[in-house]
């Protein structure tokens, strides 16, 4: 009786301050977007931390090993332990560092992965009764999420450049150089990408993007040239091998993180996961067809595991290029970044917007 | 250039879904050679009896002086080995030894052998010292040795078998292809813990 009452009491908080038919008329927006942005940290800190696992399976297993497998069943507890680890450990720090960037630096890695993430939407709007509210399931949804995400993941750099650059050391210095320039250079091949997408949808807003994929086909089919792209660009973007020279573990020491130790180092770490994550969730929504299902008849599993199962993959994908294909040479990351996407994309703008013109007329 | 992109893909799939070669010591043992030439072991003939006649022999043919035999007269009225004396003091410092084997040949009763086991690693110095309770072999009858030592090589030396730790741990089953008659204590018997796996699978003929 006590327990029927207490799950009574708390349905009824839960749907009349949350999820509720109230929100949008008089209700708490605020604390919708409260408890959304509770989850999304959470939630995404915790997908971080278990990208490790999964990449250290991964790699185990594509080298013939069986990867950590002691601490807990699978050793699914070993990024706990590992969290554990880095906060005991001694939090060193060059003498003569910009004491405010050095902390900054590690902040911007993951944040301005999670701002990215903000747009995202995990699954269509639900709309309530006669449309009394509109749920959505991105953190905030903006008309113009495409753009705000190319605006935010741009300050990545920062977080390289400020780490590499604040601790007066010219190891890290060099590092952040690199990776600085390696962002930038991919940063507009990704955006002349995506550009093909929003040409076909005629919006920048992610969940129309979505619906116009679910009107005609997904836009991987339509534009496999610019999800390559992206897809290439991306890997770039978040350091990962073969364009991982930022980092470059087996031949600098460690590049912009240098000398960072303990858990400032963790939050470089957890932020090149998130990171991982995001692009994955970008390269979903606009050429996977985000929340939508492989077949229409499958459409009865929810949106939401559409769609973290498609980035789950893309995950996969990335994780097994890193340990298949060998690093680049610094010049030939420049000239292919610059010689080969940057061209390509702009072709691929060129063709979509002239067969999208030629349609039209 | 995409070509070999995907040709290195697929070899890391195949890998990625191949049986990884990874071995779980200490819960799996890998077997060893028959022939492997790991810690000694000290035999006893089908009786009981040790066969170590304290001769010193190995003691003389060791490269490195690593071996060192205190023999004492045997009882005739209750002997410990069916020769004149007996080892009574047998150690062997495993941190010289180069497991040359010339101590096994020299030994004119064949009572030194070199076994299977190789765990030898301790974290203390004087653990890697052997002495006659950690070489000789166990033997079902005795619950101690005639020397008055707890059971024999193989088995677990403490008081308290529980208390596993390096060095002598009770893992080790021993070597059978020996030439006995007899059966060797299985895992659950004679302070072996019963989860140990075999670490050589019973030799045919052929092997010896």
């Amino acid at each position: 009786m006590m327990l029927a009452s207490f799950i009574d009491s708390a349905k009824d908080f839960l749907f009349n301050s949350f999820g509720g038919a109230t929100v949008g008329e008089g209700g708490d927006p605020i604390l919708v977007f409260v408890v959304k942005l509770v989850i999304a940290l959470l939630g995404l800190t915790t997908v971080a931390a278990y990208l490790t696992w999964a990449e250290r399976k991964i790699a185990a297993r594509i080298q013939l090993r069986l990867g950590p497998n002691r601490v807990g069943p699978f050793g699914l507890m070993q990024p706990l332990a590992d969290a554990i680890k880095l906060m005991f450990k001694e939090n060193t720090a060059p003498a003569g560092r910009d004491k405010f960037l050095f902390l900054v630096g590690p902040c911007l890695a993951g944040g301005a992965a999670i701002f990215a993430f903000a747009t995202i939407p995990l699954s269509a709007v639900n709309h309530g009764v006669q449309g009394s509210y509109d749920f959505h399931w991105s953190l905030a949804h903006l008309n113009v999420g495409l753009l705000f995400i190319l605006a935010v993941t741009s300050l990545g750099v920062y977080s390289l450049f400020l780490g590499g650059w604040s601790a007066n050391s010219k190891y890290s210095l060099l590092g952040g150089l690199r990776s600085s320039a390696q962002l930038i250079s991919y940063e507009m091949a990704v955006a002349f990408a995506l550009i093909g997408t929003v040409i076909l949808a005629g919006s920048l807003d992610l969940e129309k993007i979505v619906e116009a994929q679910g009107r005609s086909a997904w836009f991987i089919v339509m534009q496999p040239l610019a999800f390559l792209l992206y897809f290439t660009g991306a890997l770039a973007e978040t350091n990962r091998a073969p364009f991982d020279l930022p980092e470059a573990e087996t031949e600098l020491v460690a590049g912009y993180h240098t000398e960072y130790s303990s858990m400032r180092f963790g939050f470089y770490f957890l932020g090149e996961y998130i990171n991982v994550f995001t692009v994955c969730a970008i390269a979903t929504t606009l050429f996977l067809g985000g929340w939508l299902p492989i077949v229409p008849f499958l459409s009865f599993i929810p949106g939401v595991f559409w769609f973290l199962g498609k980035v789950i993959v893309l995950v996969m994908i990335i994780m097994w290029i890193r340990w298949t294909l060998p690093r680049l040479r610094y010049d030939r990351l420049m000239s292919f970044g610059w010689k080969v996407m940057l061209p390509l994309g702009l072709l691929n703008i060129i063709i979509t917007g002239a067969v999208v013109a030629f349609q039209a007329a | 250039m995409f070509k070999q992109i995907i040709k290195g893909m697929a070899t890391t799939l195949k890998y990625g879904f191949s049986k990884p070669i990874t071995m779980q010591w200490p819960e799996e043992q890998k077997p060893v050679m028959p022939r492997h030439r790991g810690r000694h072991i000290l035999h006893r003939y089908d009786n009981g009896l040790e066969k170590c006649i304290g001769c010193e022999l190995c003691a003389g043919a060791c490269p490195v002086g690593c071996i060192y035999v205190g023999s004492a007269e045997n009882d005739p009225a209750n002997p410990v080995s069916p020769g004149e004396r007996f080892a009574e003091r047998y150690e062997i410092n495993l941190m010289r030894c180069i497991f040359c084997g010339y101590c096994a040949e020299a030994c004119p009763t064949e009572a030194i052998t070199l076994g299977p086991r190789y765990d030898l690693a301790d974290y203390r110095r004087e653990r890697t010292v052997v002495t006659k309770e950690d070489l000789l072999e166990a033997w079902p009858k005795f619950e101690r040795g005639k020397t008055g030592h707890l059971r024999g090589a193989g088995g677990d030396q403490r008081e308290n078998p529980k208390e596993t730790g390096p060095g002598i741990s009770p893992k080790v089953a021993w070597e059978p292809m020996t030439n006995r008659t007899h059966e060797a204590p299985l895992p659950g018997e004679q302070g072996i813990s019963k989860d140990v796996p075999s670490v050589i699978d019973p030799p045919s003929e052929d092997d010896r």
